[in-house]
């Protein structure tokens, strides 16, 4: 989708401003809204509370900070699934719901789940359909729903630097349309095939991108 | 203060926000505040969460212990102090090093770390002629096992949007001017692989030891936008 979220390149967004010591959370609402989206065990595919994020209105997502569009997407996610009823979310009092068999995560789990994480590499055979050294073009492509294909890489020449191994395709996973897992390679693109000749000769944009992203130059 | 054309573009953006929402308020509040995108939160995302955490826990959906623990792991535990010992292990160990540069996710685990949105590392290395800086530009894709969570300004519109077509300019602002023969790569990570750059190790610390060296990287030198030095002005 080419939404808001996809903001590499565009220009005029203020300045860069670190936060000397910074805190990790910036309010106790933060926290919670954080360890929510960690804990629970969503009835929902892969990936869809991230798409789910990419779905706010463009305007609202520039005005909002990062976990007010984390709380959001949580929000939406939890009701399109039927586990929880906007009247529940407004009262704040749990009526009903669909919570069937859904997995609750333990404190004592906490950890041990961190330290597995969720892998999204697949042991699903899968030929490699470009191999290193071998100079690609990202596809010109708009999808209207999740892509990990950045717009200011497609239609553009680079080439592939690794072969990362077989992942799942976020594309099609965040849309609950299945894994599709194939090859992920890191693409190096020359700054002046990006940005023009302007750009400094030499540096580069390296992205990460699946098979289905690519076709041969 | 004069009015630059980010402040006008700040405020078409609150006021097309504040038309779709009625918390017009607060969002007059925001833009008066510093360029963050934290800014000081109104209650109401507060009075939201509370709602909804209620409504979680009530339906048996989370475990405020659980919570807890969660947010005591990236609060208080994992950071980019994990981070700065696998840079400074790679300072002192070349064996290691290469073994970081050839496979990142299997040295790192070597320390301790790894798990979540650290699954799969790639580790790139900063030299004297070759720069590295990583962004997400889509969302917020960040090493976690090692650096801990994201800081807002990699979060922000600014730093996702200029970091890949002027990399130069925003190290520059942020004090790092790199020299035109240095080669500037970005790394914009659109997957499920999550980067670490290795610093360059600074001059003068032949004669520290692997925990000194480990206290002179920031966080800010394993995403790229600055380097280390022997005095850093701010240990992120």
């Amino acid at each position: 989708m080419n939404g808001i979220h996809d903001m590499g390149g565009m220009q005029d967004m203020g300045p860069v401003r670190p936060e000397k010591n910074e805190p990790v959370f910036h309010a106790e609402w933060e926290r919670r809204v954080f360890a929510m989206s960690e804990a629970i065990d969503g009835d929902w595919p892969e990936g869809a509370g991230r798409y789910q994020k990419e779905l706010i209105p463009p305007a609202e997502y520039l005005r909002m900070s990062y976990y007010e569009r984390w709380l959001r997407g949580l929000a939406e996610l939890l009701v399109k699934s039927g586990m929880v009823t906007q009247t529940e979310l407004e009262s704040g009092i749990a009526e009903g719901g669909n919570t069937k068999g859904r997995k609750v995560l333990r404190a004592s789990e906490v950890r041990p789940t961190i330290a597995a994480g969720f892998p999204s590499t697949s042991t699903v055979p899968a030929v490699a359909k470009f191999h290193v050294g071998e100079h690609v073009r990202a596809r010109n492509i708009n999808p209207t729903a999740h892509t990990r294909l950045p717009r200011y890489a497609r239609g553009k020449l680079g080439t592939i630097e690794r072969d990362h191994g077989v992942f799942l395709f976020n594309d099609s996973e965040a849309q609950g349309l299945g894994d599709k897992p194939q090859h992920l390679y890191s693409v190096r693109f020359a700054a002046r095939e990006l940005w023009g000749s302007g750009a400094p000769d030499g540096d580069s944009v390296h992205l990460d991108l699946w098979d289905d992203h690519l076709e041969p130059a | 203060m004069t009015t630059t054309r980010r402040d006008l573009l700040t405020t078409a953006v609150t006021a097309a926000g504040a038309a779709l929402t009625p918390r017009i308020a607060d969002a007059q509040q925001r833009t008066q505040a510093d360029d963050h995108d934290h800014q000081v939160m109104p209650s109401d995302p507060a009075l939201r969460t509370k709602a909804l955490e209620s409504v979680l826990v009530a339906k048996g959906l989370v475990d405020r212990a659980a919570l807890d623990a969660l947010v005591d792991a990236y609060e208080h535990q994992i950071g980019p102090r994990n981070g700065a010992r696998v840079v400074a292990r790679a300072w002192v160990d070349d064996a290691y090093k290469r073994r970081l540069l050839s496979n990142a996710t299997g040295a790192i685990a070597e320390l301790g770390y790894g798990g979540e949105e650290g699954e799969q590392m790639v580790v790139v290395e900063n030299t004297a002629r070759v720069h590295n800086l990583i962004v997400c530009t889509l969302c917020s894709c960040y090493p976690w096992p090692v650096l801990g969570l994201p800081p807002v300004w990699y979060k922000s519109a600014a730093y996702r949007s200029r970091s890949v077509i002027d990399p130069r300019g925003l190290l520059k602002e942020l004090g790092l001017e790199l020299s035109p023969e240095v080669e500037v790569r970005v790394w914009d990570s659109t997957a499920e692989v999550r980067y670490l750059v290795l610093p360059q190790r600074p001059t003068g610390t032949e004669k520290m030891s692997e925990s000194q060296l480990a206290a002179l990287v920031t966080r800010d030198a394993m995403v790229g936008i600055a380097q280390v030095s022997v005095s850093p002005e701010v240990r992120a």
